[in-house]
C-alpha cells in the first residue's frame, strides 16, 4: 500500500510533463493534422504550377548488394497538364537492345494513370496494366508510381511533426495511398518548410513495414522559380539495393504540346 | 605434491568448498552471455565455398528463403469457388508475414495472354471474378498446364496447392524472425482452419527449416536434460547404495555443467542444435569419475576403515586412473576440432573441458563434500562372486572365445562397407517432427523440398536477351526436365517462349524463342512493366541482365545424388561449349558437400587421435607392448559398431561422422583399468596371464560394468531426440560403450592368454 502510493506521487509531475509537450504544439499550429497535411500538400502543389513542359537527359545507375553495378540513360519529356495529372513520355537509349522504346503515360488526379509501351523491334504501341503500377521500373529500385507526378488527390495526408533533414527545417507529412492498387501502405514525407520541396521520403510496405527511402540531393532553381533534383537516391532497406537517378540536363519551356504525347505518334518519338 | 593437496583436501574441506563455490560464480556468471542460434548456417564456417557461392547469389538476386503454406482437401480437389476464394485469401493474408517481400500462389500467378494488340498480364484469378463454372474450368486448365505453376505450387491432379511466401533475412543469427514468422503463419492457417475442417494445411520451406532446427534443439534441453538427470540418480542410488555419495555426486555434476557452460559464456560461445547436449554428455562423464571414487571408497568402508581413510585409500588408488581417462576422453573430444562444421568443434572443446573439470572436482570438491557429510554405507553384501565365476568360464573357454569373437569382428568389419555418408537436412528430422511429417507429405503428393538454384551467366550486359543465350538456357531447362531427380524447373526461357506466343495473338505456333535480341529485349521490358508490386523479375534476373537463374526443385535424395546431380549438370554444360558461365548453389547442396568433406577429414584426424591416445597409455601403463595391444580393444569396437550401423541404417551424417573419434576416448578407460590391472599382476605380483586374467576381472570387473551402463544410458538418453545428428549419435555412441566392455570382458582376455603367455615363460624361467 505504501509502496504504491509512493509510485502515484512520483508520478505527477511526470505526467504534467508530458503534457505540456504533448500539447505545446498543438497549441502553437491549433490546426487538425489532416487539415495541416493537406494544407502543406497543396502549397508543395502551387509551388510547383505553371512550368509548362521540359525535357531531361536522365541515367539511372543501378546497384546490387553484391557491389555490382548497371546503368541505363533515358530522355524524359513531361508536359504540364491544368487540373490533372501530367504527360510523360520517356524515350530509352540504353542498354542498346531497348533503345528507341518509348513509355507515354497520363498520370490523372482521379482516376488511374494510363500507359503505353512502344517497341521498336515489333512497331507496335502495347497498352500497360494500370493496376500494375507498382512493379519496379526498368529492373531498378523505384517503382512507377514513384516517378509520377504528384497530385493532391492520390493521397490522405496527417501532418507528424517538424524535423530538420539535410540542414533544412522541414514539416513531416504521413501520406496514405488512394489508389487500392498502390504497393503501399503509406509514405512519410520530409518537406522543407521554406520551398516546400520534398527531401526525403519513406516508402512502407504492405505490412507497414519500411520498404525503401528517397533522398532528394543537389536541387537546383529553373526559371528562378522552379526546384528539380539533379540526384535522386532510391535505397531498398529490404535487399540492400540501390538506384541513382541523375539528370545531366534540363530544359524547361521548349515548346512541346499534346501532340508530342500521342499514343498514334509515339512510333515517331525520339 | 600429491601430498599437499590431500592435505589441503582432506583437512579443510571448508575451504575447498569455498573455493570451489567461488569458482562456480565466478564462471557460472558467463552463462549469461550464452544465446542460441537455431539456424541451419552454423553448421558452415563463413569461409566455406558452398556457402560463399549460395550467399552471392542471393546478393545477385534476391534472397529466396521460403515458408510454404500448403493446401490439401481431405477430398477433391482445390478448383472450387470456396477454396479458390480461400487460396485467394491466404495469398493476400501472406504478404503481412514479417520480413516476407514476396508471396506466389496459383490465385496471383501473372498470367500473360494476348488481347487484340495489347499483352494482358494479370492475377490468374482476380479478386472481382465470378467464379462461374467455365471460369473455374479456364483456372484449372492454365495452373495445370502451366510450367511455372505445375508440380510447383500446384499438383498435377489439382488435389494439393502451395503458397510460397519469400522472406528477407538478416545475414546472421534469425533465430527470432524465424520464430515470428513461423508463429505468423502457423496463427494464420489456424485461423481459417477452423472454418475449413475439410483441408489439412501443412507448413515447410527454409524458414520452417530452421525454427525446426531451434525448436527441436530446445524440445531437447528441455526433456532430454532432466531426463538424463533422473536416469542418473536412479543408477546412483542403487549403484553407490548412499545418499550422501549421491547428493555428492549430483553436486559435482551440477557444478561441472553450469561451470562449463559459464566458462564457454565467457569465451563468446553460442549454443546450438549441436552444442545443446553437451550437458547431457557432461552430466555421462562426470558421473564416471564420481562413481570410481565413491565406489572405492565404499569398498574401504566395508573394510572397516574411518571415513579419512576411506577417502584417502579412495582418492590415492584413483587419483591416476581419473587423469589418465579423463585426459584421453578430452582428446577423443578434441579430434573434433578437425571437423569442418564450427559447432561440431564446439561440442567437441566444450565437452574436453568440461571432462576436465569435472575430473578436477572430482578430485578437490568431492573428497571435500564427502569428509563433510554424513556417509551411511548398507552393509557389505557378500560378494557372490558373479564376477570371478564369469572369470573363470572365460579363461576356460578362452580358445572357442577367440574363434568366435574374430569371426564376429571380420563379419561386422565386413559391413562397414554398407555406410554411406547422407547428409540431408530434411532427414535430420525425425518422422514424428511435424515438419518432417509436411516434407513427406509434399514430396508424396506435389514435390521435394531441396532446390538447388543455378545462375547461368554471359559476360555481356543484357545478354541474357540472346536468341543464343535463351536457346542454350532452353536446352538445359529441358535436360533438367528430363532428370528423374527433378520435380520441377523455373526457368526465363519458358516466360520469353510464352511472351513470344502472346505477341503473336496466342498462336500457339509461336510459342517458341524470339528471334531477335532487340525482340526478346523489348518483350521482357513490357512484360516488366506490366508486372504488379512484389512479383517482379529480380529474383530471376540480375542488374545489368547478364545472368539468370534457374530453381529447380528436386525429390528429397541422399547427399551423393545431389552432388552427382550437381556434377552431372555442370558437365552436360560444359558439353555445349557456350561462353557461359555456370554456377550451382543451394542449403542442400551446402549440407551435402559438408557431409563429405566432414567425413574425410574426421578420416584423416583418427590415425592422429589414436597415435595421442596410445602413446598416453604406453606412459601410463608404462609398457610400450602394453600400449601395443592396447591398440585392439581400442580400434575393434567402433569398427563393429559401424558394422552393424550398417546393416541396421547405412546412412552416415554429420553427427556419426565424428562417433568414432568420440568413442575412442571414452573406451580406452575400460582398456586403461582392465590392463593396468592385469599388468600389476603379471609385474609385481607375477602371475601368470590367466591369473592375471582372473585378478583383473575381479577387481575392476564390477566397477567397468557399473561405469559402461552409465555411460550407455547416458547416450541412450540422448538417442530419444527428435533430432537425428543427436539421436543417431547417441546410440551409436552407446553402442559402441556396450560393445567395447563385451570386448574388454571375451576378446581381450582370450587374446591376452593366447599370445601374452610366451613373456611369463621367460619371466619364469629368469
Amino acid at each position: 500500500m505504501q509502496r504504491f502510493k509512493l509510485n502515484n506521487l512520483k508520478r505527477i509531475p511526470l505526467f504534467a510533463f508530458f503534457c505540456c509537450t504533448l500539447l505545446t504544439p498543438a497549441i502553437a499550429s491549433a490546426m487538425d493534422p489532416a487539415d495541416k497535411g493537406k494544407s502543406i500538400a497543396i502549397e508543395r502543389k502551387n509551388r510547383d504550377q505553371g512550368w509548362g513542359d521540359s525535357i531531361a537527359e536522365m541515367s539511372m545507375i543501378l546497384h546490387n548488394a553484391q557491389g555490382q553495378q548497371s546503368k541505363r540513360l533515358m530522355q524524359l519529356k513531361t508536359l504540364e497538364v491544368k487540373d490533372d495529372g501530367d504527360k510523360g513520355l520517356t524515350i530509352f537509349d540504353q542498354p542498346r537492345d531497348v533503345k528507341g522504346t518509348a513509355f507515354l503515360n497520363f498520370s490523372h488526379a482521379m482516376r488511374p494513370d494510363e500507359q503505353w509501351l512502344y517497341l521498336p523491334a515489333l512497331k507496335r504501341v502495347k497498352r500497360i496494366s494500370s493496376r500494375n503500377k507498382s512493379g519496379p521500373f526498368m529492373g531498378s529500385e523505384f517503382a512507377y508510381e514513384d516517378l509520377s507526378s504528384f497530385e493532391i488527390e492520390k493521397y490522405t495526408y496527417q501532418y507528424l511533426k517538424d524535423e530538420v533533414v539535410n540542414g533544412q527545417a522541414c514539416f513531416v507529412v504521413e501520406q496514405k495511398p488512394t489508389d487500392k492498387y498502390s504497393g503501399y501502405t503509406r509514405l512519410v514525407a520530409w518537406v522543407d518548410q521554406k520551398e516546400y520541396r520534398p527531401q526525403k521520403i519513406e516508402y512502407y510496405d504492405r505490412k507497414g513495414a519500411l520498404l525503401k527511402t528517397l533522398t532528394f540531393q543537389k536541387y537546383q532553381q529553373y526559371l528562378d522559380q522552379y526546384w528539380r533534383a539533379d540526384l535522386l537516391l532510391m535505397q531498398n532497406h529490404i535487399t540492400k539495393k540501390r538506384t541513382e537517378l541523375i539528370t545531366h540536363s534540363l530544359k524547361f519551356k521548349t515548346g512541346l504540346s499534346e501532340k508530342d504525347f500521342n499514343k498514334a505518334t509515339l512510333k515517331r518519338a525520339r | 605434491m600429491k601430498k599437499i593437496w590431500l592435505d589441503i583436501v582432506l583437512n579443510r574441506p571448508w575451504f575447498i568448498l569455498f573455493i570451489s563455490v567461488l569458482f562456480t560464480f565466478l564462471a557460472g556468471y558467463g552463462s549469461s552471455q550464452l544465446y542460441f542460434r537455431g539456424d541451419y548456417k552454423v553448421f558452415f564456417e563463413d569461409d566455406y565455398p558452398q556457402r560463399i557461392e549460395y550467399e552471392d547469389m542471393q546478393r545477385i538476386f534476391n534472397k529466396n528463403e521460403n515458408i510454404t503454406i500448403a493446401i490439401a482437401p481431405k477430398e477433391g480437389d482445390v478448383f472450387t469457388p470456396a477454396r479458390l476464394k480461400l487460396i485467394q485469401d491466404l495469398t493476400e493474408a501472406s504478404w503481412q508475414t514479417p520480413y516476407s517481400s514476396r508471396v506466389d500462389s496459383i490465385t496471383n500467378f501473372q498470367h500473360t495472354e494476348a488481347d487484340g494488340d495489347d499483352l494482358i498480364v494479370e492475377d490468374l484469378f482476380l479478386e472481382d471474378v465470378e467464379l462461374t463454372p467455365q471460369k473455374i474450368e479456364q483456372i484449372r486448365n492454365i495452373a495445370t498446364t502451366e510450367p511455372n505453376l505445375l508440380g510447383r505450387l500446384i499438383s498435377g491432379d489439382g488435389r494439393v496447392s502451395i503458397i510460397n511466401i519469400t522472406v528477407n533475412l538478416p545475414d546472421d543469427d534469425k533465430t527470432e524472425q524465424v520464430y515470428e514468422i513461423t508463429e505468423f503463419v502457423r496463427n494464420l492457417t489456424a485461423s481459417v482452419q477452423q472454418n475449413n475442417p475439410d483441408i489439412q494445411f501443412f507448413h515447410s520451406g527454409i524458414v520452417l527449416m530452421n525454427y525446426s532446427f531451434a525448436a527441436e534443439a530446445q524440445k531437447d534441453s528441455q526433456t532430454l536434460v532432466p531426463l538424463m538427470g533422473l536416469v542418473i540418480l536412479i543408477m546412483l542410488l542403487i549403484l553407490l547404495r548412499s545418499i550422501g555419495g549421491t547428493i555428492a555426486t549430483l553436486i559435482v555434476i551440477v557444478v561441472s555443467i553450469v561451470s562449463t557452460m559459464g566458462i564457454s559464456g565467457w569465451m563468446g560461445y553460442f549454443m546450438s542444435t549441436a552444442t545443446v547436449n553437451v550437458p547431457t554428455i557432461i552430466m555421462t562423464l562426470a558421473v564416471a569419475d564420481c562413481v570410481h571414487v565413491i565406489a572405492t571408497m565404499n569398498f574401504a568402508l566395508r573394510q572397516g576403515k574411518s571415513k579419512r581413510e576411506s577417502i584417502l585409500y579412495s582418492m590415492q588408488l584413483n587419483l591416476m586412473p581419473i587423469w589418465i581417462t579423463s585426459i584421453t576422453t578430452a582428446i577423443g573430444f578434441m579430434t573434433l576440432n578437425f571437423s569442418d562444421v564450427p559447432v561440431i568443434r564446439d561440442l567437441g572443446n566444450l565437452t574436453a573441458l568440461g571432462v576436465m573439470i569435472a575430473c578436477i572436482l572430482s578430485m578437490t570438491m568431492l573428497p571435500a563434500l564427502l569428509i563433510l557429510m554424513p556417509i551411511k554405507t548398507a552393509k557389505a553384501r557378500q560378494t557372490n562372486g558373479t564376477m570371478e565365476k564369469f572369470a573363470q568360464w572365460v579363461i576356460r573357454k578362452h580358445k572357442p572365445l577367440l574363434v568366435v569373437n574374430i569371426f564376429i569382428i571380420a563379419l561386422c568389419s565386413g559391413f562397414i562397407v554398407l555406410n554411406q555418408v547422407n547428409d540431408e537436412a530434411t532427414k535430420y528430422f525425425a518422422k514424428t517432427t511435424e515438419f518432417r511429417q509436411a516434407v513427406d507429405f509434399l514430396q508424396e503428393n506435389i514435390s521435394g523440398m531441396s532446390t538447388v538454384d543455378f545462375a547461368m551467366t554471359t559476360p555481356v550486359p543484357g545478354g541474357i536477351n540472346d536468341p543464343q543465350f535463351i536457346k542454350t538456357l532452353e536446352s538445359f531447362s529441358s535436360w533438367l526436365r528430363e532428370q528423374p531427380e527433378v520435380d520441377h524447373v523455373a526457368t526465363l526461357s519458358d516466360t520469353f517462349k510464352r511472351l513470344n506466343m502472346n505477341m503473336h495473338a496466342d498462336n500457339p505456333d509461336h510459342y517458341t524463342i524470339p528471334q531477335e535480341r532487340e525482340l526478346a529485349a523489348q518483350y521482357l521490358l513490357l512484360y516488366e512493366m506490366s508486372l504488379p508490386y512484389g512479383l517482379d523479375l529480380n529474383n530471376q534476373l540480375n542488374i545489368d541482365k547478364s545472368s539468370t537463374k534457374i530453381v529447380v526443385t528436386l525429390k528429397n535424395l541422399g547427399s551423393n545424388e545431389f552432388i552427382a546431380f550437381e556434377y552431372r549438370a555442370k558437365q552436360w554444360f560444359e558439353k555445349q561449349k557456350t561462353s557461359y558461365m555456370l554456377t550451382a548453389a543451394s542449403p542442400s547442396l551446402m549440407f551435402a558437400h559438408v557431409g563429405q568433406t566432414n567425413m574425410q577429414s574426421m578420416l584423416k584426424s583418427l590415425p592422429l587421435a589414436l597415435i595421442l591416445i596410445s602413446g598416453l597409455l604406453v606412459f601410463a601403463l608404462k609398457s610400450l607392448r602394453m600400449g601395443l595391444i592396447s591398440l585392439i580393444p581400442n580400434i575393434v569396437p567402433a569398427t563393429i559398431g559401424f558394422g552393424v550401423w550398417g546393416l541396421i541404417s547405412g546412412e552416415i551424417n554429420l553427427g556419426l561422422a565424428v562417433v568414432a573419434g568420440m568413442s575412442l576416448g571414452i573406451i580406452v578407460d575400460d582398456t586403461v583399468h582392465f590392463l593396468s590391472k592385469y599388468k600389476h599382476a603379471r609385474d609385481e605380483e607375477g602371475l601368470c596371464a590367466e591369473e592375471a586374467v582372473h585378478y583383473a576381472f575381479s577387481s575392476v570387473g564390477r566397477a567397468l560394468w557399473i561405469t559402461t551402463l552409465v555411460l550407455s544410458s547416458g547416450f541412450i538418453v540422448l538417442a530419444m531426440s527428435a533430432f537425428r545428428l543427436n539421436s543417431d549419435m547417441g546410440l551409436l555412441t552407446g553402442m559402441i560403450l556396450v560393445i567395447a566392455l563385451l570386448i574388454d570382458f571375451l576378446f581381450l582376455p582370450a587374446f591376452l592368454i593366447i599370445f601374452d603367455n610366451k613373456k611369463v615363460a621367460t619371466h619364469a624361467a629368469i
